[in-house]
């Protein structure tokens, strides 16, 4: 048991989905009359589990069902699952800015959460201001805070400007500032929301060795949220998947992230509801979609790197002129590359097959949007950005290593030698 | 209520669905005692930051008010002012007053102004309201100054009627039984915007209409003897006439009057620190 830092038992926690108004007042004071006859919430039985895209009947909803697990002292622990989960009101709970309908949670030492950098951080207020206000925030003492007050603005880089107000300074240095003072946070337990994941990638990586530290040098609990699976993947020994409100699983984190991949997404839309815009509209019909002979419109699709990805098309075309089809693939809003059928295969009127491929390892670890169309000769054209979304899973080998920051691997050639002593 | 009860000292904390009414953690609120004097610290640097006359603002505002009082209540509507000097009377009430309705106008709206925080990171919330009243203190003892330079201007004049007297020593209490009230009515109002805002419409005339209720712009003195019990049924009543009692020498004391006030706000404060207690467990799923 002493081994034990985090204890939860049971944990739910209801909602009230629609507005503040008169019908609530009328909730409460019903609330009120069954807690003096000394009875149940009689809103507690009711409310469907927390599927966003279906419209429940009740005016409940559980953000949390049921959730029971334990972490050992020193463990780092992911917490996966898609947007609306329930991972972000699992941290609030256990960082005590809401407390839950029903369950317990029992913590063996301090806990400090970063759901958000610099928080407190006033804007007139000089930067040495700031660290302290904070700190105290925090839940730091005042002499913790003079203590490690130079190491803080070492570790910021920003011993120039310590006694400016901050809103002199940059958004980049506001961000070092807030995380240099919660990193000299000494707490046993450390919860970490995946806003920390701002800023660029020097100061992610700097968090993230910092966490590393934290849990693997000094023996302290973490619990980390991230969309970001690769930097779950290196911190983290153990996952938590969360599925609307409900746990489906703590394990190694492969396992969870595994899991994590085969769990169907709920947002994904239709064929024929992708917005395609052009002159061709009329003429050109796209039938069937495959990635990797998945089709993206009933599940989504989570690709192991070692994978080739092969994309093939079904299309009806009553076009007069002789037509390419052409796809993009972006990262971010970032348009990565465009491929096109070659010139030599051109459709005109009737059904036919398009394929496209990529090869293994080409793609790093992250949501990829594949952005779909074509156009004629005579530039015509159909087109749309966002078709379907595809994710390269973080699986880490010697092909795919977790140093290589970036978007795509390329096959280096490269040669070092001594010249000189 | 499982398995291991006996275990249960090994845990350092449990968070649980449920806490005591009576569970109010005032050993926490010591804890974050820092934190409380960082707010204090951060109140009074960053109001005025950017401003010309900085601090004096906090003199400017009592000035003005006294004046306008002077003119509209002494001098069109000639309300009595106990034989003092009108601008004296006027001040002093405005002073005391001020402390009120600044500290009750801030902590009523401690959970919505201060949400982002409050969503973000866990301390006790009853820091908040509290380091509001101790800041609001630093400002009344600016205008506390202002005051008394202009008693001891009346003072030496010729032929002047004022007298402080020792009861002017029981200034801090008054100050005490102010910053009880303000936080106790501030507190409660607050925890109950967080659900329903209406309470937040009553507050800004509420003040206004609390003045007008309190012996402020008028001596109890002067009241008809059948609005006299009405004006005695306030509780700040009782604070406000001690406080020119003491330091002009008119007016009425009785130690009733303080302590049915202390009575009242401590029953108040009492409630309030209790529903507030209740509310900043759940209030950011409703604010």
């Amino acid at each position: 048991m002493s081994s034990l830092s985090i204890k939860v038992q049971d944990l739910s926690k209801q909602y009230r989905l629609g507005q503040v108004g008169t019908g609530t007042l009328k909730h409460d004071l019903n609330r009120l009359w069954y807690s003096i006859r000394g009875k149940e919430d009689p809103y507690l039985k009711i409310g469907g589990s927390n599927d966003r895209t279906i419209k429940g009947e009740s005016d409940y909803a559980w953000a949390l069902k049921d959730i029971n697990f334990e972490v050992k002292k020193g463990e780092a622990l992911g917490i996966i699952g898609r947007n609306g989960a329930g991972k972000s009101t699992l941290l609030k709970i256990l960082s005590k800015i809401t407390s839950p309908t029903t369950g317990e949670i029992n913590i063996n030492g301090r806990i400090a959460s970063l759901l958000e950098v610099g928080t407190g951080f006033h804007p007139e207020l000089t930067g040495r201001e700031n660290i302290f206000m904070n700190g105290s925030i925090l839940g730091m003492r005042k002499w913790e805070i003079q203590k490690k007050l130079d190491e803080i603005v070492d570790f910021a880089g920003v011993a120039a400007y310590i006694d400016t107000p901050v809103k002199r300074y940059s958004s980049g240095m506001i961000v070092r500032l807030g995380f240099a003072v919660a990193a000299h946070l000494e707490p046993e337990i450390l919860v970490v929301d995946e806003v920390l994941a701002v800023g660029d990638a020097e100061f992610q990586r700097k968090c993230i060795g910092k966490m590393k530290e934290v849990s693997s040098n000094q023996g302290r609990t973490v619990i980390f949220v991230s969309h970001n699976l690769g930097a779950v993947a290196s911190l983290c020994e153990t996952g938590l998947l969360l599925q609307n409100g409900n746990l489906i699983c703590v394990s190694d984190i492969q396992v969870a992230l595994a899991n994590y991949a085969s769990i169907n997404s709920n947002d994904i839309k239709s064929l024929e509801e992708v917005n395609f815009r052009g002159p061709l509209i009329p003429f050109l019909q796209f039938l069937k979609i495959e990635i990797n002979n998945l089709n993206p419109f009933k599940e989504s699709i989570h690709i192991s790197p070692e994978n080739e990805i092969s994309i093939e098309l079904k299309i009806f075309s009553s076009c007069i002129n002789p037509i390419r089809i052409t796809f993009s693939i972006f990262k971010e809003g970032l348009r990565l590359f465009s491929l096109h059928d070659t010139p030599e295969c051109v459709f005109q009127k009737g059904n036919f097959i398009s394929k496209f491929s990529l090869p293994a390892f080409l793609l790093r670890p992250g949501i990829y949007t594949v952005g779909l169309g074509a156009y004629s000769k005579s530039d015509e054209w159909i087109w749309d950005d966002n078709v379907f979304d595809f994710e390269i899973l973080s699986i880490f080998d010697e092909k795919n290593e977790q140093k290589n920051f970036g978007i795509i691997n390329i096959k280096t050639i490269s040669s070092a030698e001594r010249i000189s002593n | 209520m499982r398995l291991e009860n006996n275990t249960k000292s090994e845990w350092t904390e449990t968070i649980k669905s449920k806490r005591s009414f009576l569970d109010l953690r005032f050993k926490e609120i010591w804890d974050y005692r820092d934190l409380m004097s960082m707010f204090v610290r951060r109140d009074f640097l960053a109001t005025y930051k950017q401003t010309i006359l900085g601090p004096l603002w906090f003199i400017i505002q009592p000035v003005l008010t006294t004046l306008m009082f002077t003119v509209v209540f002494g001098n069109f509507a000639k309300i009595s002012t106990d034989g003092l000097p009108k601008i004296l009377f006027y001040l002093a009430g405005v002073t005391i007053w001020n402390y009120f309705s600044e500290s009750f106008n801030k902590t009523s709206t401690v959970f919505t102004a201060n949400a982002s925080i409050f969503g973000k990171v866990y301390f006790p919330r009853l820091i908040v309201p509290l380091s509001i009243v101790a800041s609001g203190l630093i400002k009344f003892v600016i205008q506390f100054a202002l005051f008394i330079a202009v008693l001891i201007y009346f003072l030496l004049k010729p032929n002047s009627q004022i007298h402080p007297n020792a009861f002017a020593l029981l200034t801090p209490l008054l100050l005490i039984l102010m910053a009880g009230f303000a936080l106790g009515t501030g507190i409660i109002i607050s925890a109950m915007t967080t659900k329903y805002r209406d309470f937040s419409y009553l507050v800004s005339f509420g003040v206004t209409l609390l003045m007008y209720a309190t012996p402020v712009i008028y001596p109890i003195s002067s009241l008809a003897p059948k609005y006299k019990s009405f004006a005695l049924a306030n509780p700040l009543s009782g604070i406000v006439e001690t406080f020119r009692y003491g330091w002009l020498g008119s007016g009425t004391f009785s130690w009733g009057a303080l302590e049915y006030s202390f009575v009242f706000m401590f029953v108040l404060l009492f409630i309030g620190v209790l529903i507030f207690n209740k509310v900043e467990r759940t209030f950011m799923d409703t604010v």
